[in-house]
């Protein structure tokens, strides 16, 4: 080979990668991310049954209750509208009513959402940006729980 | 008082970190050989003076000093020792106070070590760093100071985050931070190189350790953070994508990078200006990470309270550094020659291919990491990307940097035999797939991607270590030993890195034949797992010395009796009233039963989450052996640090500074 073709070949295969690369993480990000939606945002039917997303409020006082073999109900709620979330596993440490809580699930055809995953953080004092801004929007966000210890 | 010494140190340092940014950078570009040689006792002075700093603060918190701020937010007079100080760095302006003295160390390192280098160059890149110091320092002074003191000293301390309260967070940050704050000195060194205009063979031999040594420390904080998430938070992972363990990876995967390129630089001098690239690209990502787990900008459990003012700052310092290094870049990097041609099959040419899958995971990591703050900028959407994205975009690029992985080894310089390197290693492919056929059959089925995973991992073990071997069998079967011994240490160790992947590649694949169970059990019970009972045998409350537990007591029995008592247990921490969980483990060989309770309610019943994890340990022990073969590397004569003139100046008395 030429030094011209040798310098070809490499840089074709660098494009080829980066090609394929590109229409990868575009594929993945179309398909494969989450987004997140607020109890109002779901009332007002911005979530779509069976679409996998996030949802994020507090844990509504006095809305837990549990079930043989570890199901757990309970609502979160931004202040305006409520979500009934059903959860089968062991619930994170953190977890509690008046809590900020971000659960990863989908929502079934009555309304109810039906969590996979219930995340809980490191912090007792910290509170997921998500819940905040969207307490925030209802106006039901009190500064001081959010600010440093 | 000895803290307002602390704080008094801390300013000095910063008034250091100026003067050496300055007068030696001014010195080495005008050929002043007496100005840039301040530079390496100006790096010591500042890392002494950060040094005295940082034992400020711990001997605040020794102490349990709760009139400093930081202290009584951050501790408690109960606290065991190790965790008053491990809580050090246990929080923000520690943590960020830790990075600083990290910073320093290594101006400070390669002051002492590398005074063999040209005036010139060691001036220069001892300036770049100060600067990095300088900006960082000045952060810690104006927005994050660690030693501010309280109007009204309390008696006694708010704690630390229980989960922080581990082992393991004595050794975590500090190790990460030793890594990628460690890429600052290749940085320094690649912008003084541009600076210079020197930029050739030599520069990558000077590199190359220090790369090296951030690069192991890099290492064994992701697997050391990876195995304390996977005990101590309760879920039985071992990395979830979250973005604050994205921005450690980012900058190993470019460091690896870096790593591969700058011995293409050494051995042929080619690739200069993209090692250089790699090398700004390195530490810009470094500093990313820093500004992404500190300015709170993205949801991550990492997160601590947050405060915008400090994600302004650190967001100006990396348009600074970042932008100005970049600037330098394009109007420098113009003026390199070009290296040494070579065949696209060749070591040089795989080399290339290493770099490149590298590079393009990186930036699937990067849009994985940073999208959802783009869309949230342009459009308010929140979204979340997770596992599921990285999974699709990083594994499919892995899979053929790995596959090539052996074959490299076996290319030779400029022009390689490729259908050589393949006959070579069929051996090997098919004893992995026949491995991982059999060790499947054993463990009962799964599924086919976890079997061509074990397969890809046993392969990448046999192809690393064929090479060995094929080095000490040539030329008949006397003086094995011998030969085996006269193998070159840097080549041992790169045989071992990439047997390192392979077992990692192993440990994760096998996650696929774990066995979960989640469920309720009450005293008295038994239940299976994989090829074990499991019975609760009571549950009981018991205090430790600055929380409460509650402990559900297990044990574990095989076919023919009782083997382990398992006592996971649910604490709740007196200072911050806050509940954690503390996990379990029963090690067998290389796996573990992993056992986390939930809820205990009335009636004795507890929540169960039960693991039986099958050859988890390699997903840490492969890492382990990678910076091990880093290490064995570096103790290599022909990349010690100066080693050409080390013996040398050891025999002449120096004189005290």
């Amino acid at each position: 080979m030429t030094r011209k073709q040798k310098r070809l070949a490499v840089i074709g295969a660098i494009g080829l990668v980066l090609f394929a690369a590109t229409g990868l993480i575009l594929f993945a990000l179309s398909g494969q991310i989450a987004f997140f939606r607020s109890p109002s945002d779901v009332v007002a039917g911005k979530a779509k049954t069976g679409e996998f997303f996030r949802l994020g409020g507090l844990v509504q006082p006095g809305s837990i209750t549990r079930e043989e073999g570890q199901v757990v109900h309970f609502a979160v709620t931004d202040g305006a509208q409520v979500v009934k979330v059903v959860y089968r596993g062991l619930l994170p440490d953190l977890f509690r009513e008046g809590q900020g809580v971000v659960t990863e699930g989908r929502l079934d055809a009555g309304g109810l959402f039906s969590a996979t995953n219930v995340l809980a953080k490191h912090d007792e004092n910290y509170m997921p940006r998500e819940v905040s801004d969207a307490l925030k929007q209802q106006g039901h966000w009190r500064d001081e729980k959010g600010s440093k210890p | 008082m000895i803290v307002e010494a602390g704080h008094f140190a801390l300013v000095l340092a910063f008034a250091v970190s100026l003067f050496q940014a300055s007068v030696p950078l001014w010195g080495a570009l005008r050929g002043d050989a007496v100005l840039a040689r301040l530079a390496s006792r100006a790096a010591i002075a500042q890392f002494l003076l950060v040094a005295l700093a940082f034992a400020a603060l711990t001997y605040a918190y020794l102490g349990s000093d709760f009139s400093v701020a930081n202290v009584f937010q951050n501790s408690h007079s109960l606290k065991p020792l190790l965790y008053k100080w491990s809580g050090v760095w246990g929080n923000h302006e520690g943590s960020m106070l830790l990075w600083v003295l990290i910073l320093a160390l290594f101006g400070a390192a390669v002051a002492v070590f590398s005074r063999n280098l040209a005036e010139d160059v060691l001036g220069a890149t001892l300036a770049v760093q100060a600067m990095i110091a300088a900006a960082f320092i000045a952060f810690l002074i104006f927005t994050s100071n660690p030693f501010v003191r309280m109007s009204e000293p309390p008696f006694e301390g708010r704690d630390l985050n229980p989960v922080l309260q581990d082992p393991g967070l004595a050794i975590h940050p500090p190790l990460l931070y030793l890594g990628y704050v460690g890429f600052s000195i290749v940085f320094s060194f690649a912008i003084a190189g541009l600076l210079l205009g020197r930029v050739d063979a030599a520069f990558a031999r000077m590199v190359r350790p220090w790369t090296l040594v951030a690069w192991i420390a890099l290492t064994l904080g992701i697997a050391m953070g990876s195995y304390w998430a996977y005990y101590e938070l309760g879920w039985g992972g071992f990395w979830f994508w979250d973005p604050v363990e994205n921005a450690s990876l980012m900058p190993w995967l470019t460091g690896t990078a870096l790593l591969h390129s700058a011995i293409v630089m050494e051995k042929r001098a080619a690739l200069k200006t993209w090692t250089i690239l790699l090398a700004i690209l390195t530490f810009s990502l470094s500093l990313l990470g820093t500004f992404l787990v500190r300015s709170g900008v993205l949801t991550s459990v990492h997160a601590f309270a947050v405060d915008p003012e400090r994600g302004l700052f650190i967001l100006m310092i990396l348009i600074v550094f970042i932008g100005g290094s970049f600037a330098l870049f394009a109007a420098r990097a113009g003026a390199m020659e070009s290296g040494a041609l070579f065949a696209p099959i060749s070591r040089e040419g795989a080399l290339v291919f290493n770099n490149l899958f590298l590079s393009v995971a990186t930036l699937a990591v990067l849009t994985g990491t940073l999208y959802p703050l783009l869309l949230e900028a342009l459009t308010g959407a929140k979204i979340s990307v997770g596992a599921p994205f990285f999974n699709l975009t990083v594994v499919p690029l892995m899979v053929p940097l790995f596959l090539a992985i052996p074959i490299g080894q076996k290319l030779a310089w400029k022009r390689g035999d490729l259908a050589g390197a393949l006959s070579r290693l069929w051996v090997s492919a098919i004893a992995g797939l026949m491995g991982a056929a059999l060790l499947v059959y054993s463990l009962r089925g799964g599924p086919v991607v976890a079997l061509l995973g074990i397969a890809l991992g046993l392969y990448l073990v046999l192809g690393a270590l064929d090479d060995l071997l094929d080095r000490a069998l040539r030329g008949g079967n006397a003086q094995i030993l011998n030969r085996l011994f006269g193998i070159p240490r840097s080549l041992v160790a790169m045989t071992l890195a990439h047997a390192g992947v392979g077992l990692m590649v192993i440990g994760i694949a096998a996650t696929a034949f774990e066995t979960e169970k989640i469920i309720s059990m009450k005293p008295g019970e038994t239940t299976s797992l994989g090829a074990y009972s499991l019975t609760l045998e009571a549950i009981g409350p018991e205090s430790g010395p600055n929380y409460h537990s509650i402990v559900a007591r297990f044990s574990l029995r095989d076919g023919a009796g009782p083997i382990a008592e398992l006592k996971p247990s649910k604490r709740v921490y007196t200072g911050r009233q806050m509940p954690t969980s503390e996990v379990a483990r029963h090690r067998y060989g290389l796996s573990e039963i992993y056992l986390a309770i939930g809820e205990t309610s009335e009636g004795g019943r507890a929540d169960l989450r039960a693991y039986d994890k099958p050859f988890v340990l390699l997903i840490w022990l492969g890492p382990l052996l990678m910076s091990l073969a880093g290490l064995l590397s570096l103790s290599d004569r022909r990349i010690r640090v100066g080693a050409p003139h080390r013996r040398i100046r050891a025999s002449t008395p120096q004189p005290a500074e």
